[in-house]
Protein backbone atom coordinates (compact mmCIF):
# COMPACT_ATOMS: atom_id res chain seq x y z
CA UNK A 1 0.00 0.00 0.00
CA UNK A 2 2.77 2.69 0.70
CA UNK A 3 4.65 1.70 -1.87
CA UNK A 4 2.01 1.58 -4.18
CA UNK A 5 0.97 5.26 -3.41
CA UNK A 6 4.90 6.01 -2.93
CA UNK A 7 4.95 5.43 -6.76
CA UNK A 8 2.42 7.85 -7.67
CA UNK A 9 4.45 10.74 -7.00
CA UNK A 10 6.56 11.81 -9.56
CA UNK A 11 10.18 13.47 -9.11
CA UNK A 12 9.82 17.49 -8.57
CA UNK A 13 6.56 17.46 -7.88
CA UNK A 14 4.76 19.81 -4.96
CA UNK A 15 3.43 17.27 -2.07
CA UNK A 16 1.54 18.53 1.40
CA UNK A 17 1.92 15.82 3.21
CA UNK A 18 -0.38 14.42 6.36
CA UNK A 19 0.86 12.18 9.06
CA UNK A 20 0.74 8.62 9.18
CA UNK A 21 0.67 6.66 5.75
CA UNK A 22 0.75 9.53 3.78
CA UNK A 23 3.88 10.78 5.30
CA UNK A 24 5.43 7.16 4.75
CA UNK A 25 5.00 7.36 1.07
CA UNK A 26 5.67 10.38 0.16
CA UNK A 27 9.34 10.33 2.32
CA UNK A 28 9.62 6.63 0.94
CA UNK A 29 9.08 8.23 -3.02
CA UNK A 30 11.98 11.20 -1.54
CA UNK A 31 14.52 8.46 -1.00
CA UNK A 32 13.46 6.07 -4.08
CA UNK A 33 12.50 7.94 -7.31
CA UNK A 34 11.53 11.13 -6.59
CA UNK A 35 14.35 12.57 -4.94
CA UNK A 36 13.68 16.56 -5.87
CA UNK A 37 10.12 16.24 -4.59
CA UNK A 38 9.20 19.06 -2.52
CA UNK A 39 7.44 18.26 0.66
CA UNK A 40 5.54 20.56 2.72
CA UNK A 41 4.32 19.86 6.40
CA UNK A 42 1.18 22.54 7.18
CA UNK A 43 3.60 23.07 10.80
CA UNK A 44 5.31 25.07 7.30
CA UNK A 45 8.52 23.50 6.43
CA UNK A 46 8.62 23.66 2.97
CA UNK A 47 11.38 21.24 1.06
CA UNK A 48 11.83 19.15 4.09
CA UNK A 49 14.29 16.28 3.57
CA UNK A 50 13.86 13.86 7.04
CA UNK A 51 15.80 11.08 7.29
CA UNK A 52 12.99 9.76 9.71
CA UNK A 53 9.65 9.58 9.86
CA UNK A 54 8.35 12.46 11.70
CA UNK A 55 5.98 11.16 14.35
CA UNK A 56 4.49 14.70 14.89
CA UNK A 57 3.62 16.99 11.78
CA UNK A 58 6.01 19.37 13.54
CA UNK A 59 9.02 17.25 14.50
CA UNK A 60 12.24 18.97 14.66
CA UNK A 61 14.29 17.43 11.91
CA UNK A 62 11.36 18.78 9.55
CA UNK A 63 12.74 22.27 10.35
CA UNK A 64 16.60 21.50 10.39
CA UNK A 65 16.36 19.74 6.98
CA UNK A 66 13.47 22.33 5.35
CA UNK A 67 15.03 24.98 2.80
CA UNK A 68 12.47 27.16 4.30
CA UNK A 69 10.57 27.42 7.81
CA UNK A 70 7.51 29.70 7.33
CA UNK A 71 4.80 30.96 9.95
CA UNK A 72 1.55 28.36 9.83
CA UNK A 73 -0.93 31.51 8.52
CA UNK A 74 1.70 31.79 5.93
CA UNK A 75 1.55 27.92 4.85
CA UNK A 76 -2.16 27.95 4.52
CA UNK A 77 -2.90 31.13 2.78
CA UNK A 78 -0.20 31.76 0.51
CA UNK A 79 1.19 28.10 -0.30
CA UNK A 80 -1.88 26.26 0.35
CA UNK A 81 -5.12 28.30 -0.71
CA UNK A 82 -2.11 30.14 -3.21
CA UNK A 83 -2.39 27.48 -5.42
CA UNK A 84 1.22 25.78 -5.21
CA UNK A 85 0.41 22.35 -4.03
CA UNK A 86 0.20 19.73 -6.99
CA UNK A 87 -0.54 16.87 -4.44
CA UNK A 88 -2.08 16.60 -1.31
CA UNK A 89 -2.05 13.10 0.62
CA UNK A 90 -4.50 12.84 3.39
CA UNK A 91 -5.62 9.62 5.42
CA UNK A 92 -8.85 9.04 6.72
CA UNK A 93 -10.78 7.07 9.23
CA UNK A 94 -13.87 6.83 7.14
CA UNK A 95 -14.23 7.34 3.17
CA UNK A 96 -17.69 7.57 0.86
CA UNK A 97 -17.78 6.65 -2.48
CA UNK A 98 -17.38 9.86 -3.95
CA UNK A 99 -13.87 10.72 -2.00
CA UNK A 100 -15.76 12.61 0.89
CA UNK A 101 -13.45 11.91 4.16
CA UNK A 102 -14.17 12.08 7.74
CA UNK A 103 -11.86 12.27 10.76
CA UNK A 104 -13.61 14.19 12.95
CA UNK A 105 -16.73 11.94 14.47
CA UNK A 106 -18.20 8.73 14.94
CA UNK A 107 -21.99 8.63 15.60
CA UNK A 108 -23.87 12.25 15.64
CA UNK A 109 -21.58 15.03 16.32
CA UNK A 110 -23.60 16.05 19.59
CA UNK A 111 -23.18 12.86 20.58
CA UNK A 112 -20.52 11.25 19.40
CA UNK A 113 -19.54 7.17 19.65
CA UNK A 114 -15.94 8.16 19.05
CA UNK A 115 -14.87 11.32 19.04
CA UNK A 116 -11.92 11.51 16.14
CA UNK A 117 -8.93 14.16 16.05
CA UNK A 118 -10.80 16.48 13.78
CA UNK A 119 -10.40 17.79 10.07
CA UNK A 120 -7.28 19.83 10.63
CA UNK A 121 -5.52 20.92 7.66
CA UNK A 122 -7.82 18.21 5.53
CA UNK A 123 -10.29 20.73 4.92
CA UNK A 124 -8.49 22.81 2.63
CA UNK A 125 -5.92 20.40 1.48
CA UNK A 126 -8.80 18.59 -0.18
CA UNK A 127 -9.79 21.99 -1.59
CA UNK A 128 -6.83 23.14 -2.80
CA UNK A 129 -4.30 20.81 -4.10
CA UNK A 130 -4.40 20.40 -7.47
CA UNK A 131 -5.11 16.42 -6.65
CA UNK A 132 -5.67 15.00 -3.62
CA UNK A 133 -4.76 11.16 -3.14
CA UNK A 134 -6.30 9.18 -0.08
CA UNK A 135 -4.48 6.39 1.56
CA UNK A 136 -6.26 4.30 4.28
CA UNK A 137 -7.22 0.67 5.33
CA UNK A 138 -10.22 -0.59 3.18
CA UNK A 139 -12.68 -2.03 5.46
CA UNK A 140 -16.38 -2.06 6.11
CA UNK A 141 -15.26 0.34 9.18
CA UNK A 142 -13.95 2.30 7.13
CA UNK A 143 -15.84 2.63 3.51
CA UNK A 144 -19.25 3.50 4.18
CA UNK A 145 -21.95 4.44 2.39
CA UNK A 146 -22.74 7.70 4.41
CA UNK A 147 -20.09 9.24 6.15
CA UNK A 148 -21.16 10.22 9.89
CA UNK A 149 -19.45 14.03 9.30
CA UNK A 150 -17.81 15.34 6.25
CA UNK A 151 -14.29 16.88 6.87
CA UNK A 152 -13.39 17.31 3.64
CA UNK A 153 -14.99 17.30 0.60
CA UNK A 154 -13.73 14.77 -2.72
CA UNK A 155 -16.59 15.06 -5.20
CA UNK A 156 -19.17 16.14 -2.77
CA UNK A 157 -22.71 14.38 -4.52
CA UNK A 158 -20.71 13.86 -7.29
CA UNK A 159 -21.85 13.80 -10.98
CA UNK A 160 -20.74 17.45 -11.03
CA UNK A 161 -21.17 19.09 -7.45
CA UNK A 162 -17.89 19.60 -7.16
CA UNK A 163 -17.27 21.56 -10.01
CA UNK A 164 -20.33 23.73 -9.06
CA UNK A 165 -18.55 24.26 -5.35
CA UNK A 166 -15.77 26.68 -5.49
CA UNK A 167 -13.27 24.39 -4.72
CA UNK A 168 -10.18 25.01 -6.97
CA UNK A 169 -8.16 21.59 -6.94
CA UNK A 170 -9.69 18.60 -8.97
CA UNK A 171 -10.37 16.72 -5.93
CA UNK A 172 -9.32 12.98 -5.27
CA UNK A 173 -7.67 11.13 -7.92
CA UNK A 174 -6.85 7.91 -6.36
CA UNK A 175 -7.44 6.26 -2.66
CA UNK A 176 -4.88 3.09 -2.23
CA UNK A 177 -6.02 0.39 -0.06
CA UNK A 178 -4.75 -2.59 1.39
CA UNK A 179 -6.60 -4.00 -2.08
CA UNK A 180 -5.85 -2.04 -4.35
CA UNK A 181 -6.38 1.15 -5.98
CA UNK A 182 -9.68 2.88 -6.32
CA UNK A 183 -10.20 6.25 -9.40
CA UNK A 184 -13.24 8.40 -9.90
CA UNK A 185 -15.34 7.73 -12.90
CA UNK A 186 -16.22 9.73 -15.71
CA UNK A 187 -19.58 11.90 -14.76
CA UNK A 188 -20.58 9.86 -11.84
CA UNK A 189 -17.63 10.67 -10.14
CA UNK A 190 -18.16 7.47 -8.06
CA UNK A 191 -15.18 5.65 -7.21
CA UNK A 192 -14.50 2.11 -8.79
CA UNK A 193 -11.83 -0.29 -8.12
CA UNK A 194 -9.12 -0.40 -11.15
CA UNK A 195 -6.61 -1.97 -9.88
CA UNK A 196 -5.47 -5.02 -7.44
CA UNK A 197 -2.45 -6.56 -6.10
CA UNK A 198 -1.62 -9.80 -7.06
CA UNK A 199 -2.45 -11.40 -3.12
CA UNK A 200 -6.09 -9.60 -3.48
CA UNK A 201 -9.17 -10.26 -5.58
CA UNK A 202 -11.59 -7.83 -6.53
CA UNK A 203 -14.15 -9.99 -4.84
CA UNK A 204 -12.75 -9.32 -1.77
CA UNK A 205 -12.80 -5.86 -2.30
CA UNK A 206 -16.01 -5.60 -2.83
CA UNK A 207 -16.80 -7.47 0.14
CA UNK A 208 -14.73 -4.96 2.53
CA UNK A 209 -16.72 -2.06 1.16
CA UNK A 210 -20.35 -0.71 2.85
CA UNK A 211 -21.37 0.49 -0.56
CA UNK A 212 -21.75 -1.86 -4.33
CA UNK A 213 -18.19 -1.07 -5.09
CA UNK A 214 -17.87 -0.77 -9.23
CA UNK A 215 -15.33 -2.61 -10.03
CA UNK A 216 -13.61 -1.99 -13.80
CA UNK A 217 -14.41 -4.32 -16.20
CA UNK A 218 -10.49 -4.61 -16.86
CA UNK A 219 -8.42 -4.76 -13.12
CA UNK A 220 -4.78 -3.86 -13.32
CA UNK A 221 -2.34 -6.02 -10.92
CA UNK A 222 -0.03 -3.55 -9.35
CA UNK A 223 3.58 -4.60 -9.79
CA UNK A 224 4.91 -6.16 -6.61
CA UNK A 225 7.09 -4.13 -4.38
CA UNK A 226 10.57 -4.22 -5.43
CA UNK A 227 13.76 -5.42 -3.59
CA UNK A 228 14.48 -1.64 -3.41
CA UNK A 229 11.69 -0.58 -2.20
CA UNK A 230 10.63 -3.37 0.26
CA UNK A 231 14.32 -2.65 1.71
CA UNK A 232 13.77 1.37 1.70
CA UNK A 233 10.73 1.04 3.47
CA UNK A 234 12.11 -1.53 6.27
CA UNK A 235 15.09 0.83 7.06
CA UNK A 236 12.99 3.53 6.75
CA UNK A 237 10.57 2.21 9.62
CA UNK A 238 13.87 1.00 11.54
CA UNK A 239 15.27 4.01 11.91
CA UNK A 240 12.31 5.45 12.75
CA UNK A 241 11.39 3.54 15.74
CA UNK A 242 14.69 3.84 16.70
CA UNK A 243 14.44 7.86 16.69
CA UNK A 244 11.07 7.51 18.46
CA UNK A 245 12.35 5.49 21.17
CA UNK A 246 15.41 7.26 22.07
CA UNK A 247 15.09 8.80 25.89
CA UNK A 248 15.47 12.73 25.77
CA UNK A 249 17.75 14.25 28.55
CA UNK A 250 16.72 17.43 29.49
CA UNK A 251 19.71 19.91 30.30
CA UNK A 252 18.07 21.52 33.28
CA UNK B 1 9.79 44.90 32.64
CA UNK B 2 10.42 42.98 35.55
CA UNK B 3 11.27 39.30 35.06
CA UNK B 4 8.72 37.39 37.34
CA UNK B 5 8.39 33.99 37.80
CA UNK B 6 5.95 32.00 36.29
CA UNK B 7 3.87 31.05 39.84
CA UNK B 8 3.59 35.22 39.80
CA UNK B 9 2.37 35.44 36.05
CA UNK B 10 -0.25 32.97 36.42
CA UNK B 11 -1.35 34.34 39.63
CA UNK B 12 -1.67 37.79 38.47
CA UNK B 13 -2.71 37.63 34.92
CA UNK B 14 -5.74 34.19 34.96
CA UNK B 15 -8.64 34.36 35.89
CA UNK B 16 -11.52 31.89 36.45
CA UNK B 17 -13.16 32.41 33.06
CA UNK B 18 -10.70 33.74 31.12
CA UNK B 19 -10.08 32.99 27.58
CA UNK B 20 -6.76 31.20 27.07
CA UNK B 21 -4.48 30.94 24.38
CA UNK B 22 -1.27 28.61 24.82
CA UNK B 23 -0.09 28.17 21.25
CA UNK B 24 2.94 26.68 19.47
CA UNK B 25 2.44 24.12 16.90
CA UNK B 26 3.93 21.11 17.91
CA UNK B 27 6.89 23.03 18.84
CA UNK B 28 7.77 25.47 22.12
CA UNK B 29 4.14 24.64 23.65
CA UNK B 30 4.00 26.07 27.23
CA UNK B 31 3.55 23.10 29.14
CA UNK B 32 4.97 24.18 32.41
CA UNK B 33 2.88 27.72 32.21
CA UNK B 34 -0.39 24.82 31.66
CA UNK B 35 0.78 22.85 34.76
CA UNK B 36 0.82 25.70 36.84
CA UNK B 37 -2.81 26.84 35.74
CA UNK B 38 -3.89 23.49 36.84
CA UNK B 39 -1.37 23.67 39.71
CA UNK B 40 -3.37 27.45 40.82
CA UNK B 41 -6.68 25.33 40.23
CA UNK B 42 -8.40 27.49 37.89
CA UNK B 43 -11.52 26.83 36.44
CA UNK B 44 -13.83 27.60 33.69
CA UNK B 45 -11.20 28.42 31.51
CA UNK B 46 -12.49 28.86 27.51
CA UNK B 47 -9.29 26.99 26.39
CA UNK B 48 -8.11 27.91 22.68
CA UNK B 49 -5.35 26.06 20.58
CA UNK B 50 -5.11 24.76 16.98
CA UNK B 51 -3.92 21.23 18.10
CA UNK B 52 -4.62 21.14 22.35
CA UNK B 53 -1.74 18.45 22.01
CA UNK B 54 -1.25 16.73 25.95
CA UNK B 55 -1.02 20.36 27.17
CA UNK B 56 -4.80 20.94 27.09
CA UNK B 57 -5.53 16.66 27.67
CA UNK B 58 -3.64 17.69 31.13
CA UNK B 59 -5.58 21.11 31.83
CA UNK B 60 -8.78 19.52 30.20
CA UNK B 61 -8.64 16.19 31.86
CA UNK B 62 -7.81 18.17 35.18
CA UNK B 63 -11.46 20.23 35.03
CA UNK B 64 -9.93 23.96 34.03
CA UNK B 65 -11.98 24.03 30.78
CA UNK B 66 -15.79 24.80 30.13
CA UNK B 67 -14.95 25.25 26.56
CA UNK B 68 -12.61 24.30 23.86
CA UNK B 69 -11.87 25.72 20.35
CA UNK B 70 -9.72 23.74 18.08
CA UNK B 71 -8.93 22.51 14.81
CA UNK B 72 -7.13 18.83 15.01
CA UNK B 73 -7.49 17.30 18.57
CA UNK B 74 -5.43 13.86 19.16
CA UNK B 75 -1.93 12.76 20.43
CA UNK B 76 0.12 13.41 17.16
CA UNK B 77 1.26 10.14 15.47
CA UNK B 78 0.33 7.85 18.58
CA UNK B 79 -3.96 8.37 18.59
CA UNK B 80 -6.34 10.02 20.85
CA UNK B 81 -5.97 12.35 22.98
CA UNK B 82 -8.32 10.25 26.02
CA UNK B 83 -9.00 13.07 28.17
CA UNK B 84 -9.99 15.11 25.85
CA UNK B 85 -12.49 12.38 24.30
CA UNK B 86 -13.76 11.89 27.52
CA UNK B 87 -14.37 15.07 28.20
CA UNK B 88 -16.41 15.34 24.51
CA UNK B 89 -18.11 12.02 24.78
CA UNK B 90 -18.87 11.68 28.62
CA UNK B 91 -18.77 15.29 30.18
CA UNK B 92 -16.19 14.06 32.39
CA UNK B 93 -14.67 15.38 34.60
CA UNK B 94 -17.60 18.54 33.21
CA UNK B 95 -18.99 18.99 29.85
CA UNK B 96 -16.77 20.58 27.54
CA UNK B 97 -18.21 22.92 25.26
CA UNK B 98 -16.48 23.13 21.61
CA UNK B 99 -15.76 25.51 18.83
CA UNK B 100 -14.26 23.69 16.04
CA UNK B 101 -12.60 24.49 12.89
CA UNK B 102 -10.04 23.64 10.21
CA UNK B 103 -6.16 24.85 10.37
CA UNK B 104 -6.72 27.45 8.00
CA UNK B 105 -9.91 28.70 9.47
CA UNK B 106 -7.62 28.90 12.71
CA UNK B 107 -5.14 30.12 11.35
CA UNK B 108 -7.41 33.63 10.11
CA UNK B 109 -8.81 33.85 13.08
CA UNK B 110 -6.04 34.88 14.86
CA UNK B 111 -4.54 36.67 12.12
CA UNK B 112 -7.26 38.65 12.32
CA UNK B 113 -7.57 39.17 15.95
CA UNK B 114 -3.83 40.19 15.88
CA UNK B 115 -4.95 42.87 13.02
CA UNK B 116 -8.02 43.63 15.10
CA UNK B 117 -10.36 43.45 12.14
CA UNK B 118 -13.72 41.16 13.33
CA UNK B 119 -13.46 37.94 11.22
CA UNK B 120 -10.69 36.23 9.30
CA UNK B 121 -11.55 35.07 5.30
CA UNK B 122 -10.64 32.51 3.65
CA UNK B 123 -11.67 30.08 1.14
CA UNK B 124 -12.31 27.42 3.05
CA UNK B 125 -14.15 24.81 4.46
CA UNK B 126 -16.00 23.80 1.35
CA UNK B 127 -18.46 20.96 1.32
CA UNK B 128 -17.60 19.63 4.73
CA UNK B 129 -19.80 19.98 7.61
CA UNK B 130 -18.12 21.90 9.80
CA UNK B 131 -20.61 25.16 9.23
CA UNK B 132 -23.43 22.94 10.41
CA UNK B 133 -21.78 22.16 13.93
CA UNK B 134 -20.01 25.60 14.55
CA UNK B 135 -22.03 28.84 13.53
CA UNK B 136 -19.34 31.26 14.18
CA UNK B 137 -18.08 29.75 10.31
CA UNK B 138 -20.12 32.13 7.82
CA UNK B 139 -20.07 33.37 4.49
CA UNK B 140 -20.02 36.76 2.64
CA UNK B 141 -19.70 37.65 -1.24
CA UNK B 142 -16.65 39.22 -1.86
CA UNK B 143 -17.87 43.08 -3.32
CA UNK B 144 -15.39 42.40 -6.34
CA UNK B 145 -15.95 39.16 -7.68
CA UNK B 146 -19.61 37.76 -6.02
CA UNK B 147 -17.50 34.73 -4.88
CA UNK B 148 -18.99 33.23 -1.34
CA UNK B 149 -16.23 33.29 0.37
CA UNK B 150 -15.70 32.25 4.22
CA UNK B 151 -15.28 33.90 7.49
CA UNK B 152 -14.62 32.83 10.74
CA UNK B 153 -14.96 35.35 13.73
CA UNK B 154 -11.27 36.90 15.28
CA UNK B 155 -10.09 35.13 18.10
CA UNK B 156 -8.93 37.61 20.34
CA UNK B 157 -7.91 35.85 24.09
CA UNK B 158 -7.95 37.59 27.17
CA UNK B 159 -4.73 35.87 28.07
CA UNK B 160 -2.20 34.35 25.22
CA UNK B 161 1.06 32.45 26.95
CA UNK B 162 4.01 30.96 24.89
CA UNK B 163 7.11 29.80 25.52
CA UNK B 164 10.62 30.67 23.60
CA UNK B 165 13.68 30.46 23.42
CA UNK B 166 14.78 33.81 24.18
CA UNK B 167 14.07 37.22 26.27
CA UNK B 168 16.65 39.99 26.94
CA UNK B 169 15.99 41.70 30.09
CA UNK B 170 14.11 44.31 28.91
CA UNK B 171 11.68 41.27 28.52
CA UNK B 172 11.81 41.52 24.69
CA UNK B 173 11.51 37.58 23.24
CA UNK B 174 13.17 36.05 20.47
CA UNK B 175 11.22 32.73 18.73
CA UNK B 176 12.85 30.55 16.50
CA UNK B 177 12.33 27.05 14.56
CA UNK B 178 8.61 26.24 14.13
CA UNK B 179 6.48 29.29 14.54
CA UNK B 180 3.45 27.89 14.03
CA UNK B 181 0.65 31.07 14.71
CA UNK B 182 2.51 32.24 18.09
CA UNK B 183 3.09 35.55 16.67
CA UNK B 184 -0.40 36.02 15.35
CA UNK B 185 -2.02 34.59 19.01
CA UNK B 186 0.68 36.71 21.10
CA UNK B 187 -0.93 39.42 19.31
CA UNK B 188 -4.18 38.91 19.27
CA UNK B 189 -4.30 38.75 23.11
CA UNK B 190 -5.18 41.40 25.72
CA UNK B 191 -2.68 39.84 27.79
CA UNK B 192 0.64 38.03 26.61
CA UNK B 193 2.71 36.20 29.03
CA UNK B 194 5.76 34.17 27.69
CA UNK B 195 8.20 31.78 29.21
CA UNK B 196 11.33 31.57 27.90
CA UNK B 197 14.53 29.11 28.14
CA UNK B 198 17.06 31.68 29.46
CA UNK B 199 17.35 35.72 29.77
CA UNK B 200 20.07 37.25 27.79
CA UNK B 201 22.02 40.53 27.66
CA UNK B 202 21.30 40.99 23.94
CA UNK B 203 19.35 38.88 22.10
CA UNK B 204 21.44 39.53 18.77
CA UNK B 205 18.43 38.74 16.96
CA UNK B 206 18.57 39.06 12.89
CA UNK B 207 17.29 41.13 11.10
CA UNK B 208 14.22 39.00 9.84
CA UNK B 209 13.90 37.28 13.12
CA UNK B 210 10.70 36.61 14.79
CA UNK B 211 10.77 39.41 17.94
CA UNK B 212 8.15 40.69 19.88
CA UNK B 213 8.94 43.92 21.41
CA UNK B 214 8.97 44.05 25.02
CA UNK B 215 6.34 47.00 24.73
CA UNK B 216 3.58 44.17 23.49
CA UNK B 217 4.71 41.19 26.48
CA UNK B 218 2.99 41.50 30.01
CA UNK B 219 5.22 39.62 31.75
CA UNK B 220 8.15 37.05 31.18
CA UNK B 221 9.23 33.86 33.29
CA UNK B 222 12.52 32.16 32.91
CA UNK B 223 11.43 28.46 32.69
CA UNK B 224 14.52 26.28 31.53
CA UNK B 225 12.88 22.86 29.90
CA UNK B 226 9.50 24.97 30.21
CA UNK B 227 8.23 22.70 26.86
CA UNK B 228 9.40 19.50 27.83
CA UNK B 229 7.77 16.87 26.40
CA UNK B 230 7.43 19.38 23.16
CA UNK B 231 10.86 21.08 22.36
CA UNK B 232 12.54 23.97 21.90
CA UNK B 233 15.08 24.61 18.81
CA UNK B 234 18.53 24.79 20.01
CA UNK B 235 17.93 23.13 23.55
CA UNK B 236 16.17 19.55 23.46
CA UNK B 237 14.39 17.65 21.10
CA UNK B 238 10.45 16.75 21.03
CA UNK B 239 10.46 14.14 23.30
CA UNK B 240 8.42 11.39 21.26
CA UNK B 241 8.61 8.23 23.68
CA UNK B 242 6.97 10.57 26.25
CA UNK B 243 4.29 11.19 23.75
CA UNK B 244 4.01 7.50 23.53
CA UNK B 245 4.03 6.48 26.48
CA UNK B 246 0.92 9.02 27.48
CA UNK B 247 -1.41 6.99 25.39
CA UNK B 248 -1.02 4.66 28.89
CA UNK B 249 -0.77 7.22 31.94
CA UNK B 250 -4.06 8.96 30.17
CA UNK B 251 -6.24 6.52 28.93
CA UNK B 252 -7.58 5.66 32.15
CA UNK B 253 -9.00 8.14 34.38
CA UNK B 254 -7.70 6.52 37.68
CA UNK B 255 -4.05 6.48 36.48
CA UNK B 256 -4.18 9.88 34.86
CA UNK B 257 -5.21 11.20 38.16
CA UNK B 258 -3.20 9.56 39.96
CA UNK B 259 -0.07 11.18 37.57
CA UNK B 260 -1.68 14.52 38.07
CA UNK B 261 -1.93 14.60 41.91
CA UNK B 262 1.73 13.13 42.06
CA UNK B 263 3.68 15.37 39.48
CA UNK B 264 1.49 18.26 38.93
CA UNK B 265 -0.25 18.99 42.34
CA UNK B 266 1.63 17.64 44.44
CA UNK B 267 5.14 19.71 43.48
CA UNK B 268 5.73 23.12 44.04
CA UNK B 269 6.65 24.05 40.64
CA UNK B 270 8.70 22.84 37.09
CA UNK B 271 11.25 22.02 38.74
CA UNK B 272 9.82 19.90 41.32
CA UNK B 273 8.05 18.31 38.76
CA UNK B 274 11.11 17.60 36.67
CA UNK B 275 12.84 16.44 39.65
CA UNK B 276 10.09 14.01 41.26
CA UNK B 277 9.96 12.47 37.42
CA UNK B 278 13.58 11.87 37.71
CA UNK B 279 13.21 10.61 41.45
CA UNK B 280 10.68 7.99 40.32
CA UNK B 281 13.22 6.77 37.82
CA UNK B 282 11.12 8.20 34.67
CA UNK B 283 11.47 11.88 33.36
CA UNK B 284 14.10 13.50 31.12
Amino acid sequence: MTVTAARMLWNGCVCFVGIGLPSAAANLARLLHAPEIVLIYESGTIGTRPDVLPLSIGDGELAETASAVVPLPEIFAYWLQGGRIDVGFLGAAQVDRFGNLNSTVIGPYAHPKVRLPGAGGASEIAAHAKQIFVVLKQSLRSFVPTLDFVSSAGFMAGGGARAKSGAPGRGPQAIITDYGVLRPQPDTEEFALVARYETTTASAAVKATGWPLVVAPTLEVIAPPTAAELEALRALHARTQTAHSRPVKLPV
Amino acid sequence: MPIVTLKDAIERHVRDGDSLALEGFTHLIPFAAGQEIIRQRRRDLHLIRMTPDLVYDQMIGAGCARALTFSWGGNPGVGSAHRIREAIEQGWPRPLAIREHSHAGMAAAYTAGAARLPFGLLRGYIGTDLARVNDGIRTVTCPYTGEALATVPALNPDVTILHAQKADRAGNVLISGILGAQKEAGLAARKLIVTVEEIVDDLAAPMNAVVLPHWVVTAVACVPGGAWPSYARGYYPRDNAFYIAWDDVSRDRGRFGEWLERYVLGTADFAGFIARLRADGGGP
